[in-house]
């Protein structure tokens, strides 16, 4: 299979690999995948209590070099912006981003389940109700 | 950030790409290309012309051939039938007798690590009637001999089981399966496509009724094929799959391909005079390359029976790490994976299931086969990209994290989807 520079890109230098502590109330965590699937995606988010912006993020990933690559894409993407402006990011961007054929679109699928999840994690830590977006989406 | 740029330096005399998947094919050695070459432009007769020199020409080539063939494998040039490749032979085989035999029984015996030109064979004759019992494998690959002789019941005709998987390299125990075979009065055809030439395969002392031979898979032409047929204790019939002019003695219609079975024939002769010196050359540096892996790598292993095993195979999981990743980065050298990233159906390596792995170690595995033209410089580059990649993917590897940090990963809820 032909990858694109994007892709060998993150896969050569994938951006903000690492772990953060998952106990840190200021800290929410995706676990995303199933290794029988052949992907696992961890996502987490350092979030600012005050402004609500993903301060920090980091992942690992277990997978094919797409699977890697949207991970990487989706802590580059999330970082800096609010919880909520980070839910707005489709797999659809990613795949485009990264021009992924078809057969790796369910990387990109992981990679927007991931961030969700962190959210999700965070936004139950810290008592903050799920935006009726989000809910949705999550179904 | 971690960055990632190979620091593996490339030793003289090795040029990339570098092919080590010589289970898949294997390059056209060329001492067979220098026999084949006068048969595509002056002797370019039809070995069925009976009339003139150059049908005379070119049916003496395919008679040398044939003699080259049979030796090999220890049976008489009459017991060698040109076809397509394996796959047709496999066809030919398991069809023919199924059909020649069907007054006799409809039953049929494989195993699960067979090629798709076996399983799929045998499906096609389900269809038709036929009962077909696959099998297990033991954890090593091999099957159990006494799974065997409770399978063979009054209506079993045929026994096919592959003398070496082409995934694992495993050798299954022919000879005895053979043995079982003539006490019972039962047909044995092998799939012997990655054991000729390899290690020793005779079919009189491995008590093998009919063999399927491909000529790519042992530095050979791709396109040309054969089948062994037993002509004596006991004599074996098969109906012939593709009808016309009788070639073959009627059982494979078709114009030969000289050319092709030439160099087939030029194969086994190469095969048979190097076969000792190249075992042992093989083995030596599939130990060596094993043997870097595991000193510098934790949760790996190898996938199937090494004690019975082809001299140049290595099958090995990489756990924790995806295969089509791991592929990524050694894109300069040419294995294949076990993960279903790099498969067309997405599904991981039924062979490697049958073994008993899970689909998450099946995804981790990569297959180095090893050939004559490999060489040790070669194997230490290969060993020390291999390292560097898992290294780094496990780096990136949640699940090694987590397995680093006593986490067990079979008590988490996986969201499979």
């Amino acid at each position: 299979m032909a990858y694109s520079d994007k892709v060998v890109d993150h896969y050569n230098n994938p951006r903000n690999v690492g772990t953060l502590d998952k106990s840190s109330q200021e800290v929410g965590t995706g676990l995303v995948g199933a290794p029988e699937c052949g992907d696992v995606m961890r996502l987490q988010i350092r979030v600012n209590p005050e402004t609500q912006v993903i301060e920090e993020a980091k992942f690992k990933t277990f997978g094919c070099g797409s699977a890697i690559a949207s991970s990487s894409l989706a802590t580059e993407w999330i970082k800096g912006r609010t919880v909520e402006d980070a839910l707005t990011i489709k797999n659809t961007d990613i795949v485009k981003e990264l021009s992924l054929p078809p057969v790796k679109i369910h990387c990109s699928v992981l990679a927007e389940d991931a961030i969700r999840a962190a959210i999700g994690d965070w936004k139950k830590k810290n008592g903050v109700a799920e935006t009726a977006q989000a809910a949705v989406a999550a179904k | 950030m971690s960055t990632f740029a190979s620091r593996v330096e490339v030793p003289a005399g090795v040029s990339l790409p570098i092919y080590m998947d010589n289970h898949a094919t294997s390059p056209l050695d060329p001492r067979v290309l220098e026999a084949m070459m006068p048969y595509f432009t002056s002797k370019f007769g039809n070995a069925a012309s009976r009339n003139h020199s150059f049908g005379w020409e070119a049916e003496q080539a395919v008679e040398t051939a044939r003699e080259q063939i049979a030796r090999l494998i220890g049976a008489t040039a009459k017991e060698i039938i040109f076809t397509s490749g394996a796959t047709e032979s496999d066809n030919l085989a398991i069809k023919g007798i199924a059909e020649m035999y069907r007054e006799r029984g409809n039953h049929i015996i494989t195993q699960a690590t067979e090629h798709k030109a076996v399983l799929d064979t045998c499906k096609r004759l389900e269809k038709y009637g036929y009962r077909v019992t696959y099998l297990p494998v033991k954890a090593d690959g091999l099957i159990d001999l006494e799974d065997l002789k409770r399978a063979i019941d009054d209506k079993t005709i045929l026994v096919t089981i592959m003398a070496a998987n082409n995934e694992i390299g495993v050798l299954q125990p022919i000879r005895e399966i053979g043995k079982i075979c003539h006490e019972k009065g039962v047909i044995f055809h092998t799939d012997a496509v990655q054991i000729i030439g390899k290690v020793p395969f005779n079919v009189i002392a491995d008590n093998v009724d009919v063999a399927s031979i491909s000529g790519h898979k042992i530095y050979g032409p791709k396109g040309v094929g054969a089948l062994y047929v037993r002509r004596r204790n006991p004599r074996v019939q098969i109906a012939a799959q593709i009808d016309g002019g009788g070639h073959e003695r009627g059982m494979r219609s078709g114009t030969l391909n000289v050319p092709g079975i030439v160099g087939l024939g030029k194969a086994c002769e190469i095969a048979m005079a190097e076969m000792d010196s190249e075992a042992a050359y093989l083995r030596n540096l599939r130990d060596r390359l094993k043997a870097k892996l595991e000193s510098e790598l934790d949760y790996i292993h190898v996938n199937g029976s090494m004690e019975h095993r082809l001299p140049g195979n290595l099958n090995m999981s990489f756990v924790y790490v995806e295969g089509e990743s791991l592929l990524m980065g050694i894109n300069d050298v040419a294995v294949s994976s076990g993960s279903a990233c790099t498969s067309a159906t997405l599904e991981p390596s039924y062979v490697l299931k049958a073994l008993g792995l899970g689909d998450d170690v099946a995804h981790s595995s990569i297959r180095f086969g090893l050939g004559r033209f490999n060489t040790q410089a070669e194997v230490d580059y290969v060993a020390a990209k291999v390292i560097e990649i898992v290294k780094h993917l496990r780096e990136l590897s949640p699940l090694y994290e987590m397995v680093k940090e006593g986490i067990d990963l079979t008590k988490i809820e996986w969201q499979a989807h």
